[in-house]
């Protein structure tokens, strides 16, 4: 680890100025991924300003029956707020599906987000790795991928994003508000995130400096509901293989409207517009869903030994959303 | 990647407060709390695993939440209260968690079971709370039904290589009832 100041922030114009002022400087939240990378020598800020103790803790019930999460709020008081449980199950059944009990403890909503890769090859400074380094070359093209993307890759980078809050997030049309030198907006969570292109270093739209406050997340329709799945090596305690984040809605045996957001897949959450497509007005059956998950996976670009995944993104697609139309009947 | 990084080690003077007592510590700012623990107040309960926050054998609670102490830098914890397994006992009477253990035979060589003693105690808490976790089935049931399935989920964070669970779980259903 490379030495660093540290200094736990006050207010956000504070923290923001002194992240914006020092070109070596990060947020720390809950440090559950930035300690682990710094550990690694893959992350070394010069400077921590801690953003944890921010008055951004809270999950607050709006107006018009959505939620603003605060993006110092845990994950995991995000997962056992009632509210979230019992008006976005996928958002918490996404985050229950993360990490292990004290992880969620220390995680934040805001560090969630902005998580890294878990690419072995990104995380091991010893090797080559455009992300870390324009030019170096990506090793897992060749090497070992078998959790790489298959979806929104490119030639310079197959890494993906790992985080399941996120995917769920996605589903739900959620937006993040930001706070930064140029003042504060607002990110649809959909527009967050950049696909590596030429420049997998460059992973979302934050400019330095920006820092996340809170994520907003609008009501479902009347009727519609959510749920996420997931599919990893292990029952427990492991990052996605793939996964399915999942609002739908249906009248009498016709899908009204369907959201859907694929993990594990993508270096971003990918929102499945594909299927979501192809499922507006369809009647709720196991041939329309596999249909839409076809209109969908037939854009993938499977490696060598990632192939698995889309077969296996077909069959959760399908399953969710058969699991979902019963739950309603 | 990010910064240039300085190359002058940082320090800071910092009270921390551990099992009830305040401590007054110039350390470095890289220094984890689980180091802080461990090298400068020698308590030496809380182990280093993997040092990346995966096994789980540094977890104590902070402000009653059960943490990985690896990934804690020592200088973000001024202000909050932290309680190793070392605090767990009431002078020579031990904590329910640590007696069950015992009862169960729950360890083997031991390493892992301080971490899994703190972070039972710390799952329990977040029962009593109604916390639901990945295997629960009625996400808006406001109290939670504890059996083996809840708890391997919950205690998922801890591992064992000398493969106790078949013990570990048995004595946290019996210290939960």
């Amino acid at each position: 680890m490379r030495p660093f100041r540290y200094e736990l922030a006050g207010d956000d114009e504070g923290a923001i100025a002194a992240v914006a002022a020092a070109p070596g400087a990060a947020f720390i939240g809950g440090g559950t991924n930035l300690v682990d990378l710094m550990k690694l020598d893959v992350e070394q800020p010069s400077l921590l300003v801690d953003v944890s103790r921010l008055a951004h803790d809270r999950v607050e019930l709006l107006g018009d029956g959505g939620v603003r999460i605060g993006a110092a709020v845990r994950n995991s008081d995000v997962a056992a707020d009632l509210t979230v449980r019992s008006r976005f199950p996928v958002l918490a059944q996404a985050v229950l599906a993360g990490a292990s009990g004290q992880l969620r403890n220390a995680a934040t909503t805001g560090g969630n987000l902005l998580q890294r890769t878990r690419c072995p090859y990104f995380r091991d400074a010893s090797k080559p790795c455009n992300k870390r380094g324009a030019g170096q070359g990506c090793p897992a093209r060749e090497g070992d991928h078998r959790n790489h993307a298959i979806l929104g890759a490119s030639a310079s980078c197959i890494a993906t994003h790992p985080s399941d809050m996120a995917v769920a997030l996605a589903a739900l049309d959620a937006s993040v508000d930001v706070a930064g030198p140029a003042g504060r907006r607002t990110i649809p969570l959909t527009e967050l995130y950049r696909l590596p292109g030429e420049e997998p270093w460059v992973e979302n739209v934050l400019e330095r400096g920006d820092l996340v406050t809170a994520v907003e997340v609008p009501p479902l329709p009347d009727g519609a509901r959510s749920s996420y799945r997931k599919v990893r090596d292990r029952a427990s305690f492991a990052f996605a293989l793939v996964s399915v984040a999942a609002v739908l809605e249906v009248r009498d045996g016709v899908v009204r409207s369907a959201r859907i957001a694929l993990g594990g897949v993508a270096p971003a959450p990918w929102r499945a517009r594909a299927v979501e497509r192809a499922l507006m007005g369809a009647p709720v059956a196991e041939e329309s869903f596999a249909r839409a998950a076809v209109a969908e996976l037939a854009h993938a670009q499977p490696l060598r030994d990632n192939a698995f995944k889309v077969p296996l993104a077909h069959h959760l697609i399908v399953q969710t959303l058969l699991d979902l139309s019963a739950a309603g009947a | 990647m990010r910064g240039d990084g300085g190359h002058v080690p940082v320090h800071a003077d910092v009270a921390l407060s551990i099992n009830g007592e305040t401590h007054r510590l110039s350390l470095d700012t890289r220094m984890t709390l689980l180091d802080a623990l461990r090298e400068r107040l020698g308590l030496v309960g809380s182990k280093k695993g993997c040092d990346h926050g995966q096994c789980g054998s540094c977890t104590v609670l902070v402000d009653g939440r059960r943490t990985k102490s690896c990934l804690a830098l020592a200088v973000a914890q001024v202000g909050r209260e932290i309680v190793t397994i070392e605090g767990l006992a009431e002078g020579d009477v031990l904590h329910p968690m640590q007696q069950a253990f015992i009862d169960h035979d729950a360890y083997q060589c031991g390493y892992c079971t301080p971490g899994q003693i703190c972070s039972a105690v710390g799952m329990l808490d977040e029962v009593r709370a109604g916390w639901p976790s990945a295997v629960t089935e009625d996400l808006d049931a406001e109290a939670v039904v504890l059996g083996a399935a809840e708890v391997r989920e919950r205690m998922s964070g801890n591992l064992c290589r000398c493969g106790t669970y078949v013990n570990i779980v048995p004595a946290i259903l019996d210290v939960a009832e």
